[in-house]
């Protein structure tokens, strides 16, 4: 046990990025990769936020952050509005099924 | 009985790998010529390490979990996990700006779709696609090359990072220096905010 530095943020980070990665993967319900994209997203921020803290300084990296936050809300509000649209055309979520774009 | 047994079988996994790759993370940091450590852990570092545990497990829980409702929740303690991390690194506005737009508004968003969408009861919708033997190996393939990269590279450490309030720095910085990518962010916003509302809406059949 020692004390907390940058490679503790990173393997966090590395390991947040596998489960990610992993959901996305094998994930057949479309709300269930969109959570990995949440993940993955969440991975390189706690990345961002480690080297801006531990290495550069300032904040530059911080801004960053809070512009991949910003991006996530938006990514997720239109890809769960495309979710609700799928589930209203194929009366499901199962992301093999949705393979057109109108019915 | 056998899939209880599987499951079971990737958590403990999934557990032992994680507590093997914080604790060589610790070790590697104290074997570092740069850095402050060395000594006994303080009560910081216990938190963190318990928090680093919560975000991670959760993290785990939304990848492994069968019923999706449950990887909302995983997803939940992931998000607030990370946030509190933001705090350690000395970023407290990203932290609460984490709580803000992850936990009030993403994952608001996302329950809101588990619940229009999916059907909680039936296990085919929240199945996975090639098993869970296939995202095993590919956490395998992935997770040790990240974490040894992590561990083995040489960082440039700051000699002295400090804890500071960094808000004011920071709404000068978008009102300066950010101002353009600024005033995209919220273009973007309204544009997705439009986006959302024509998709999801129900479309009146013309007969």
């Amino acid at each position: 046990m020692a004390h907390v530095s940058l490679t503790h943020f990173l393997v966090v980070g590395a390991l947040l990025f596998c489960f990610g990665m992993i959901t996305v993967a094998t994930r057949r319900n479309a709300v269930g990769v969109l959570m990995g994209v949440e993940l993955l997203l969440n991975a390189a921020n706690v990345n961002f936020v480690a080297f801006n803290h531990y290495v550069v300084g300032g904040i530059t990296g911080q801004i960053f952050a809070l512009f991949v936050i910003v991006l996530a809300a938006a990514e997720a509000a239109v890809g769960l509005a495309i979710v609700l649209g799928i589930f209203q055309t194929f009366k499901t979520i199962d992301v093999r099924v949705a393979d057109v774009m109108r019915e | 009985m056998q899939r209880t047994f599987q499951r079971l079988l990737v958590f403990a996994v999934a557990a032992a790998a994680i507590v093997a790759a914080v604790g060589l993370g610790g070790r590697a940091a104290a074997a570092l010529p740069g850095s402050a450590a060395a000594g006994s852990a303080t009560l910081a570092d216990a938190i963190f390490y318990v928090i680093a545990a919560m975000t991670v497990a959760g993290a785990a829980g939304v990848a492994l979990s069968r019923n999706i409702l449950y990887s909302a929740i995983g997803l939940l303690g992931s998000l607030l996990g990370a946030g509190a991390l933001y705090v350690f690194l000395s970023a407290d506005f990203v932290a609460v700006t984490q709580l803000l737009v992850y936990i009030g508004g993403v994952l608001v968003l996302v329950l809101f779709a588990v619940m229009l969408t999916s059907q909680i009861g039936d296990v085919k919708i929240s199945n996975v696609s090639f098993g869970l033997p296939g995202g095993v190996l590919l956490f395998v393939a992935t997770a040790p090359l990240l974490v040894v990269v992590a561990l083995g590279t040489p960082w440039k450490l700051r000699s002295a990072p400090r804890l500071a309030e960094t808000t004011a720095d920071i709404g000068n910085a978008f009102l300066k220096q950010w101002l353009l990518p600024f005033e995209l962010a919220s273009l973007i916003l309204l544009a997705t905010l439009i986006g959302a509302i024509v998709i999801a809406r129900k479309e009146l059949k013309a007969d």
